[in-house]
């Protein structure tokens, strides 16, 4: 495989939305250019915990795109089988439900008017008893009060995923190139893009997309069209492996809320999960504290706190990591999607806060039907990029 | 000291390691993988390859290299990943 | 909080302790050991009595703890955190990996990390056999527990430390069946005139080792490695051969030689652990100091092992350096430790000539098959590290763990992390080595509420004893 001297698009940013805009763009049969200044799959989409959910959000355009992203991937990984093979397309996909508990008498209410409201919008939400709840999860804690259980919730590990959407890239004749940072857009005298500055050097392309995920800010005042893209810090803890005790992504009522604020404080509602490797992911906190990634032993305390309180069987088993990532998130909690009307040729794909990897398929399909001017399947309108959270006043934290 | 390995009581004293009680007795692997099932048991002796896991009192995950016997421990195996009782 | 902190009791952390106390501060030594003495003066664990070794400031005497330096043993450093003015230390006191035990927070102005190595050990067929030990492992267990890893012993690897350890094996009785060098033998190096040596006291010290393999009659190969071990259940004999100058192993070469115990060791890893959470910079994947111990973070110094690899002299040296100036960014009167930093300087003299002398070189790749296990705690094979390489283009060490699994187990990539690293062609010797979390410890205690404390800087108003200012 050639290097590519000059590309259709070139997609700045090698996470899973970067890797999901690039396999959309190279199926519309674009020429595509990867860039990336570290090496793919390595910086937020690392941290990811491979999420892919339709139960945290409630009715509106963010559940839209997470219910057209869920019934993707499937297919998506079925296709890049057939074209890569087995190995290549192996992202664990595990269609394994999630399970909403509600711990406090005060949480039931609240935990049964958002499935009624998520099941009038066509999600499956099953309301459970303690007792359902239980036998659902035989080690959940004995206080549970009441649950809901999602059977479309699926986890995959985005590392791989994100790999073989790149693998699909490459397939088909593009290109990812990893350690080559984009400073900046270069524009034609009309004001199009016509190619992406790199280390003293200038890569023709007609479009380029900015997926540099919760740098994208960065990228978009580089490129003199700013986007306010913030990052949101996560801490997840991981057990040493344990035999089967989680069965599927269990989590606290009081996390939808969580993931809804904007708050600046440390906000920590539990998520456990098994992985593959019989590790238990227990996630998750969100914290506004700019791209600083110190650790803060705080958050690991409560985040054990809130994980033994859902399943006591894990207070004595050894927590052997903790590791963080910084989640790029909007202002209004929307992602972007879609072409900067400021400067025809610039596209962003980023703000998807703590649910990229379940958004990456839908945002990749959404951000090709709109560059290759198809139908989009979903409204495109409240992604668009001049809405006035993301463009007014974008004071880009670094 | 009275200290008993898998259900047997063997010879111990103050200031051995549960590693140590083990080789000094002869039992040279202690637990499973999880993944093959293979056996394992002391290798950096010094408490960072967790290779030397045992279960003490009820408790598994214990580095047999780094824990000291007390009177009256139930060492037992470890068979793979193992939750405490 | 006006006290130095000192993580780690071994030469480095001991002679730190003893330079900071001697200059009127207070001290907290942490370690993890029941006892003082690290790696290199380890006790004699069975024995009631404390026995240290000589003190770094007077050779004539045995160390003692200073009253004003508090040793907390057993005490396992998980987290490492920076707070205003300083940093805090979180620390588990009790029996290891025991969920009863307790926990307690050091702040300080002035840390000092001392925290050591472990051997390197590089993978063959058949390493993960039981009988294959680290040559750290049968020194520990020898020193400290009076035991044989074995009866009949092969010691493998390279560089001077494989002959301390074939001599505390005899000394236990094993028999030791050969001493395998996969470089030029040590005693040439040690005889050069040229002299890495010179002045170094571990010249003395080798020979005597030396003397005492020559009095057992064990043999001493050069340029041979143990290239497989073989057993059902664990060691029953291993394969030794001749390397190249690149270590791949000369065809022909090939013996089996019964043994029930083998002790490879290849060199040392720096535990780098909460050096890496204090956000210190590394070089060549060792912490980098200035000429008074001190990283690239303010207040936080490194000593010993974890700067590079020089021995116990060299460490305790280094750990006299960094306590002097802890005690003096805390305000106490102290001159320049002029003997202590020259001994600094001969000690990285040899220290660079024992890395020049005793590397690991390529030739080891060879040594494994498709099937090989390299990462133990996954039992991840070699095979599996190649593919996600050849196949996904993996190109650092995150997509690398997840991808083939290495890593991913209780170790953490502590044994597997640098072989790994080489064997997918990633150049950082550290890749690895970020672990937040410094040494496990159970969710019940992580959920315990920290005993409340002052602040850093609120408590450097209160006057330290002893200090002018
Ligand atoms: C702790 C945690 C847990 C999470 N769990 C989940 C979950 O369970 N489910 C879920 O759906 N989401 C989860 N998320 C969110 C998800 O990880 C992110 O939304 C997603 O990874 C964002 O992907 P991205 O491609 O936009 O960003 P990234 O993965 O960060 O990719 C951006 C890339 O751009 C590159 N880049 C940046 N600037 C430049 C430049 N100038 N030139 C070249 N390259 C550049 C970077 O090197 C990087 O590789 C979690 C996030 C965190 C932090
Ligand atoms: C197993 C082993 C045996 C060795 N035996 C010899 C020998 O016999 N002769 C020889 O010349 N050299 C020996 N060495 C080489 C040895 O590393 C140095 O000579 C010397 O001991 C280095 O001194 P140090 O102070 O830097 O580190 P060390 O002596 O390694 O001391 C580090 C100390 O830090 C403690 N520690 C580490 N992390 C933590 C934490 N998170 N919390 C609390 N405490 C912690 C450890 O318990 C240890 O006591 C040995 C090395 C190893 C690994
Ligand atoms: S033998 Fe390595 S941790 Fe115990």
């Amino acid at each position: 495989m050639g290097r590519i001297e000059s590309a259709d698009v070139v997609v700045v940013g090698a996470g899973i939305i970067g890797a999901a805009c690039a396999e959309a763009l190279s199926a519309a049969g674009l020429r595509v250019l990867v860039l990336d200044r570290g090496a793919p799959a390595a910086a937020t989409t690392a941290s990811g915990e491979g999420n892919v959910l339709v139960s945290d959000k409630g009715p509106g355009p963010e559940l839209d795109l997470a219910v057209a992203s869920r019934r993707r991937w499937p297919d998506l990984i079925d296709s890049l089988r057939e074209e890569l093979g087995d190995e290549l397309a192996r992202v664990e996909w595990e269609p394994k439900g999630g399970l909403m508990v509600a711990t406090e008498p005060e949480a039931v209410g609240p935990l049964a008017a958002l499935t009624r409201a998520q099941r009038a919008a066509g999600i499956e939400a099953v309301d459970l008893d303690a007792a359902a709840a239980r036998d659902m999860e035989p080690h959940l804690t004995e206080r549970v009060e009441a649950a809901a259980h999602y059977p479309e919730d699926a986890q995959l590990q985005p590392v791989l995923a994100a790999m073989a959407l790149l693998a699909a890239v490459r397939a088909r004749g593009g290109e990812v190139r990893g350690g080559v940072e984009a400073h900046g857009v270069v524009y034609d005298p009309g004001g199009a893009v016509c190619g992406v500055r790199v280390d003293g050097d200038a890569i023709p392309c007609g479009a380029v997309v900015n997926a540099c995920g919760p740098w994208a800010g960065h990228l978009s005042v580089a490129a003199g069209a700013p986007v306010e893209v913030l990052p949101r810090r996560g801490m997840v803890l991981v057990t040493a492996p344990l035999p089967p005790v989680v069965r599927r992504k269990v989590y606290a009522a009081d996390y939808v809320a969580a993931v809804a604020s904007g708050a600046v404080d440390l906000q920590v509602s539990p998520v456990v999960e098994s992985t593959a490797t019989g590790t238990v992911l227990i996630g998750s906190s969100r914290r506004r504290v700019g791209f600083d990634d110190a650790l803060e032993v705080e958050v690991l305390q409560r985040l054990a706190r809130s994980a033994i309180a859902l399943f006591p069987v894990l207070s004595g088993v050894p927590v052997m990591r903790a590791y963080g990532g910084f989640r790029p998130y909007t202002p209004d909690h929307l992602p972007v999607i879609g072409e900067d009307p400021r400067t025809p040729g610039l596209w962003h794909a980023t703000g998807h806060e703590g649910a990229g990897i379940g958004l990456a398929p839908a945002t990749g399909r959404l951000l090709a039907d709109l560059m290759c001017g198809r139908e989009p399947e979903l409204d495109a309108m409240p992604f668009r990029v001049d809405r006035p959270a993301v463009i007014v006043g974008s004071a880009v934290e670094r | 000291m009275r200290v008993t390995w898998d259900g047997r009581e063997v010879e111990a004293r103050p200031g051995q390691t549960v590693a140590g009680v083990l080789i000094a007795n002869g039992v040279r692997s202690w637990r499973t993988t999880r993944a093959e099932g293979r056996p394992r048991g002391l290798f950096c002796g010094i408490g960072v390859c967790f290779d030397c896991l045992v279960r003490v009192n009820g408790v598994p995950d214990v580095r047999a290299c780094q824990r000291l016997v007390a009177d009256g421990d139930d060492i037992r195996p470890q068979r793979g990943a193992e939750l405490p009782s | 909080m006006s006290r130095v902190v000192v993580v780690g009791g071994g030469p480095a952390g001991m002679a730190a302790a003893e330079a900071a106390a001697s200059r009127g501060v207070e001290v907290v030594l942490i370690d993890a050991a029941p006892k003082l003495g690290g790696q290199y003066h380890r006790q004699d664990g069975l024995s009631s009595e404390d026995r240290l070794a000589p003190s770094a400031a007077h050779a004539d005497r045995r160390w003692t703890s200073p009253e004003n330096v508090e040793h907390v043993p057993d005490a396992s450093a998980w987290a490492v955190e920076a707070v205003d003015g300083g940093h805090r230390v979180h620390v588990r006191v009790g029996l290891a990996d025991d969920p009863s035990r307790e926990g307690r927070v050091f702040a300080t102005r002035a840390l000092v990390l001392a925290t050591g190595a472990y051997d390197r050990a590089l993978p063959f067929p058949g390493w993960d056999l039981p009988g294959v030990f680290t040559a750290g492992a049968a020194q520990a267990l020898a020193k400290g527990q009076g035991v044989a890893v074995g009866d009949r012993v092969v010691v493998g690897g390279t560089g001077p430390f494989l002959l301390p350890v074939a001599s505390s094996l005899v000394g236990v009785g094993a028999r030791v069946v050969e001493v395998a060098e996969a470089n030029a033998a040590v005693t040439g190096w040690l005889s050069r005139p040229t002299g890495a040596m010179a002045g170094w006291s571990k010249a003395g010290e080798l020979a005597r080792y030396a003397g005492v393999l020559a009095r057992h009659g064990v043999p001493y190969r050069s340029r041979t490695a143990v290239l497989a071990a073989h057993g059902a259940e664990s060691v029953e004999s291993v394969t030794v051969a001749r390397l190249d100058r690149d270590w791949s192993p000369v065809p022909g070469t090939e013996r089996r030689v019964e043994a029930d115990a083998v002790a490879v060791g290849f060199g040392f890893t720096p535990q780098l652990e909460l050096a890496l959470a204090a956000r210190c910079r590394l070089e060549d994947g060792f912490v980098a100091v200035d000429a008074a111990q001190g990283t690239s973070v303010d207040g936080v110094f490194a000593a010993g092992e974890l700067t590079g690899i020089g021995g116990a002299d060299l460490a305790a040296a280094e750990g006299a350096v960094a306590g002097f100036a802890a005690a003096k960014r805390l305000g106490a009167v102290v001159e320049a430790p002029l003997r202590a930093m020259s001994r600094v300087r001969a000690g990285r003299r040899f220290a660079r000539a024992l890395a020049a002398a005793y590397p690991v070189r390529s030739g080891w790749q060879d040594w494994l098959r498709d099937d090989t296990v390299v990462c133990r705690c996954e039992e991840v094979a070699k095979r599996a590290l190649y593919r996600a390489v050849d196949e996904r283009d993996v190109g650092a060490a995150g997509p690398l763990k997840l991808v083939s699994g290495a890593g991913l187990g209780l170790c953490q990539g502590r044994i597997c992390g640098r072989n790994a690293a080489e064997l997918a062609g990633l150049d950082d010797p550290a890749a690895f080595a970020k672990r937040p979390i410094a040494v496990p410890l159970r969710l019940s205690e992580l959920a315990e509420e920290s005993r409340a404390e002052a602040p850093v800087d609120a408590e450097a108003a209160a006057r330290p004893f002893g200090i002018d200012r």
